[in-house]
């Protein structure tokens, strides 16, 4: 019986993307459901009571909610291409960097951002970008040749980072001061598993104009 | 009794995180080193060992890079001993739910104890509260889906999710007392009473649980260190 898979999510959400990705890089069909985020539907409700957000992977009727433990599933379910090293340390320091990238530095950014890029919150944000930019040590992903969980958690400073950058008018990752990891942006948007999920870049800098309301 | 010192924990009695991890230890029958931290004067090792978040635990294991994280070490831990006493269950889709409950409790529910502490007002300390109470109710319906009539989260014996939330009942008890309140009670969440009972006097996991001295001292020097905040006049 072929498998049945349904991605609830956002066209535009970072977090849906990292799923998608997960889902391109083993070679998974799936239904794609957009939700609105303003009327969410009874069916996201149901299967994500506790957040009620997405993305939700369904997988034969059974609801995985979270984008990095939906990522960690895909992995877990399906062979292939792996996400994450076999070797339970290389595992750990995957999982570390992952949980760094949420924990941490996004929402770091976030405030660099939300501010406008008020020179501390910008000072904070690189701060936390710079132990991504030590980590990627000369090579062209974080998974080394090849994408890993760490690639697909930062998946919004690959590329929503640089439309919100666009429509505020500021520069957090700068090139002189980030050169491998703006050189793993350009890398990491045009791996085919990526490109495909990702929304035009005009949309989501108009997005981001009238959320930072500069439109 | 020779240690084994190729395992060392980084950690301090108080820190629930760290519990979990001992409680991982004691249930693998894993023989460590525990290095006891100041949190109030981190050490060079901790902050060598953990530059990017400062913070216990820490688990070194022979010479491979230092893994921070409770989570991520007791993940490690169940990979590198798979045979004793495994913590995670087997099955993928069981497995995403446990993870799914760790993140729940971890990102939504214990930051409650803390904020519950910094809050000064009463009207905002009664709004945690109520969250706090929400966030158990939650928990009681996971612990019986999870537990499915038995006596753990994990089923027959410990689990994942009995060490990710079990590691918190030290702190539970002490937030209970000072705030008048309870949060797990026999009312709203009978099952998971019972279950704490069980945690308490677990033989691998009661020595891990911090007794209330530990908690206490633990306390001033959050007090201290991260004092509530100043009460916004009305």
């Amino acid at each position: 019986m072929a498998d049945e898979v349904k991605l609830y999510g956002f066209r535009g959400s970072p977090y849906g993307c990292r799923v998608e990705i997960a889902l391109n890089l083993k070679g998974i069909e799936y239904e794609f459901i957009q939700e609105d985020l303003s009327d969410k539907s009874a069916d996201l409700i149901k299967y994500n009571p506790v957040h009620k957000k997405i993305p939700v992977l369904m997988h034969n009727g059974k609801p995985i909610s979270e984008s990095l433990v939906v990522v960690e599933y895909i992995d877990d379910v399906w062979k292939g291409v792996p996400i994450l090293p076999r070797d339970a340390h290389e595992k750990a320091r995957a999982r570390f960097w992952a949980k760094f990238i949420d924990d941490k530095c996004i929402p770091a950014v976030f405030k660099a951002l939300g501010s406008h890029g008020q020179e501390q919150a910008v000072a904070e944000a690189q701060e936390q970008l710079q132990f991504l930019e030590n980590e990627l040590k000369g090579n062209k992903f974080f998974g080394g040749d090849n994408i890993n969980l760490v690639d697909i958690s930062a998946t919004y400073l690959a590329y929503w980072l640089g439309g919100a950058e666009e429509a505020i008018g500021i520069k957090v990752l700068t090139k002189d001061k980030f050169p491998k990891l703006t050189e793993w942006c350009e890398n990491f948007v045009n791996c085919q598993t990526v490109k495909d999920t990702l929304i035009p870049r005009e949309i989501l800098v108009a997005f981001y104009k009238k959320r930072f309301g500069k439109a | 009794m020779a240690k084994n010192s190729e395992i060392k924990l980084i950690g301090t009695a108080a820190s629930p995180f760290v519990n979990r991890v001992q409680f991982v230890l004691h249930l693998k029958s894993i023989e460590y080193e525990f290095i006891d931290e100041n949190l109030a004067s981190k050490s060079e090792l901790l902050l060598k060992s953990n530059p990017v978040y400062k913070k216990v635990p820490v688990l070194l294991h022979a010479n491979k890079p230092p893994i921070p994280e409770s989570l991520i070490i007791i993940e490690y831990l169940d990979e590198i001993y798979p045979d004793i006493h495994p913590i995670l269950p087997s099955d993928p889709l069981v497995r995403a739910d446990n993870r799914f409950w760790a993140n729940f409790i971890d990102n939504k529910f214990f930051p409650l104890f803390e904020e519950l502490r910094r809050t000064p007002e009463k009207e905002g300390k009664e709004a945690i509260k109520k969250q706090l109470i929400e966030g158990s109710k939650l928990l009681e319906e996971a612990f019986v889906k999870f537990s499915n009539g038995k006596a753990y989260f994990g089923g027959d014996d410990v689990g994942y999710l009995d060490v990710v939330l079990g590691c918190f009942l030290g702190w539970t008890k002490f937030v209970e007392k000072h705030n008048e309140f309870k949060i797990i009670d026999e009312v709203r969440t009978p099952k998971l009473l019972e279950w704490t009972k069980r945690i308490w006097s677990h033989e691998a996991l009661k020595d891990a649980i911090p007794r209330n001295e530990t908690l206490m001292d633990f306390y001033m020097m959050l007090q201290i260190n991260r004092p509530p905040r100043k009460a916004t006049s009305s």
